[in-house]
């Protein structure tokens, strides 16, 4: 008994530390500037919600809407494109038998571990010189393209342990290969295609460097670039309002952790999944 | 063997197709068309998004290219001023290795101790592993490495409490000395992916093992020492791998604290944010480009020694036999 009350301890304990600075963020948010950098007191004084209405303003003449709805697009084109290409591509891989599976399978592992870096200058050259710097499209077409490598292999790992037997007794009843895929493999393959959406979506709404370097105007920044913007513009009296454009940029997330933490833990306790 | 299905193997390669296809049977409705048909985004991508630009950049890496004028040859020159000209460069190298060294084991001890606290029969585990886990989603995001400046810049949190104590430190993002450690201090938390593959790696290891031990007097640390942590290897080994290679191409958090300039005095300077700045900043793409192909084959070696170290350390149950 007393052994599980430390137990309990210990955990709380841990969790109220790692945890502090989420809520050092969210009650800095409702905190005027001169408070956040003058005192140590984790509850404000007086909750102000002037800096979310400082935000919900907008910034270099875009509203905050508009970067929302620009994440969006991002996030939901990566998802939609990464969901289907990489599930085709991993029913190739798991079920189906060609010539080339074994070395292109490897290929398909190695370049999980290729660093993008290598990749990023020539593949901007290509876009640059299909005029497509500066729209979403050099963030959703690769997806489209099954370049996130990670998500065919966890497909892959998942169709392999559905029951050969079913396929079997379709190709008895006459399926090809395609009705094999759309009828069978592809809904029971739900739980990991759940689990890719939810990661790709979080990781492309989560990313810097690519939407950093395409694009380049204000009315197609996403959140991230409109948080850096906000933070070059502005000095340390707005940090208020910093702190709650950066609640905003988290919601989404917050969102979709409450809503599937099972999963995504599940998700990284069978596949080595790395955020 | 059970613990080889659930716990994630670094390369399992294409033979695990094989062993896992069952008895080898002629199906002439099967036609390797339709593979490729399946497979053509991916062999798309794959040969426009990463072959072709791998041997583009490995090109570049070799000229002197600004993105508007057509790449001009010059040998072995940008790998030359690297090493021999370039001390920012060699600044890179410095702080992204002692970024590495010292935020990878910081994080997985993190999450190995945290794992073992968890690894206990409750119906609350399932709570906490969530919780811990949490940061790992929102540590990657622009908005949370802003935290970080902000709670360890002068007259932030950290800078106050330590002046409460007496220490007084000023703001750790100006600081030299400091800047690195915010940015570590970010990184390590961020331990709950590893720290649920090690749960699950714990799961993994078989109750007789504990109960046969404790039978010969074994306590606490002693089962720590001869049962987790052995039974535990592959997975240390697979979380060390994996946290490394993500370690060398950390970006956001340098970034976002430093301004994206590296500093102070280039304490900052992880060497895909001076890449960045080379490459798109100042369109330097040739140079960006021997910088790319450096990282990837300093990275190459050492996943390479990783391995051959392996086999000191790394424990496969059932391999004895063979």
């Amino acid at each position: 008994m007393t052994r599980r009350v430390v137990w309990h301890a210990a955990c709380v304990a841990a969790l109220a530390v790692l945890l502090y600075p989420v809520a050092w963020l969210l009650t800095a948010s409702v905190k005027p500037a001169n408070e956040i950098l003058s005192s140590l007191r984790l509850w404000p004084e007086r909750v102000i919600l002037g800096n979310y209405a400082e935000v919900l303003r907008g910034m270099a003449g875009v509203t905050v809407w508009q970067f929302l709805a620009n994440s969006l697009i991002v996030s939901v084109g990566s998802v939609v494109g990464t969901v289907v290409s990489c599930s085709l591509a991993a029913y190739a891989f798991s079920w189906l038998r060609f010539r080339l599976r074994g070395p292109l399978f490897a290929f398909m592992v190695m370049t999980i571990l290729l660093p993008v870096h290598v990749l990023l200058i020539p593949q901007y050259t290509i876009f640059q010189r299909l005029s497509l710097v500066d729209t979403f499209w050099p963030l959703v077409l690769p997806k489209l393209l099954a370049t996130d490598a990670f998500f065919v292999f966890l497909i892959v790992q998942f169709m392999r342990s559905l029951p050969r037997e079913l396929g079997d007794a379709a190709r008895m009843d006459g399926c090809g290969p395609v009705r094999v895929f759309t009828h069978i493999v592809l809904p029971l393959s739900k739980p990991a295609l759940v689990t890719t959406a939810i990661f790709t979506f979080i990781w492309s709404w989560n990313d810097f460097l690519s939407q950093l370097i395409y694009l380049n105007t204000p009315k197609n920044y996403t959140l991230p670039l409109a948080l850096r913007l906000f933070i070059d513009q502005t000095s340390q009296t707005s940090y208020g309002a910093m702190m709650a454009m950066s609640v905003l940029t988290l919601v989404p997330i917050a969102l979709f952790f409450f809503a599937f933490q099972r999963l995504l833990v599940e998700g990284v306790a069978t596949s080595g999944l790395n955020g | 063997m059970a613990a080889q299905q659930t716990v994630p193997q670094v390369d399992p390669g294409p033979r695990g197709v094989t062993a896992s296809r069952g008895p080898r049977r002629q199906r002439p409705s099967e036609r390797p068309g339709i593979a490729y048909l399946f497979l053509s985004p991916w062999v798309l991508g794959a040969l426009l998004l990463t072959i072709g630009p791998m041997l583009a950049s490995l090109y570049l890496s070799f000229t002197d290219y600004d993105l508007f004028t057509s790449p001009g040859w010059v040998g072995w020159e940008n790998y030359r001023n690297l090493f021999a000209d370039d001390p920012r460069f060699l600044t890179a190298v410095w702080v992204t290795l002692k970024y590495v060294l010292i935020s990878t084991p910081l994080k997985l001890a993190a999450a190995l101790a945290v794992a073992l606290l968890l690894n206990r029969p409750s119906r609350a585990q399932g709570f906490y592993r969530s919780a811990f886990y949490a940061p790992s989603l929102l540590g990657a995001s622009v908005a949370v490495a802003l935290v970080w400046r902000v709670m360890f810049d002068g007259g932030g949190v950290v800078d106050q409490s330590l002046t409460v104590l007496g220490v007084s430190t000023g703001g750790w993002v100006s600081n030299p000395s400091y800047a690195l450690l915010v940015i570590v201090a970010l990184a390590v938390w961020q331990f709950g992916a590893p720290m649920v593959i090690f749960l699950a790696g714990l799961k993994q290891i078989p109750q007789e093992l504990y109960d046969a031990s404790a039978v010969d007097g074994a306590g606490w640390w002693r089962q720590l020492r001869s049962v987790t942590l052995p039974m535990l290897s592959p997975v240390i080994f697979f979380n060390l791998v994996l946290e490394t290679i993500h370690a060398f191409q950390a970006f956001t958090g340098a970034f976002v604290i430093s301004g994206g300039r590296g500093g102070p005095v280039d304490s900052t300077l992880f060497y895909t944010l001076y890449l960045y700045q080379r490459g798109f900043t100042e369109f330097r793409m040739g140079y960006a480009s021997a910088m790319a192909w450096v990282l990837v084959l300093v990275v190459a070696v050492i996943t390479a020694v990783l391995f051959r170290t392996a086999r000191l350390w790394v424990f496969y149950a059932g391999e004895e036999g063979r």
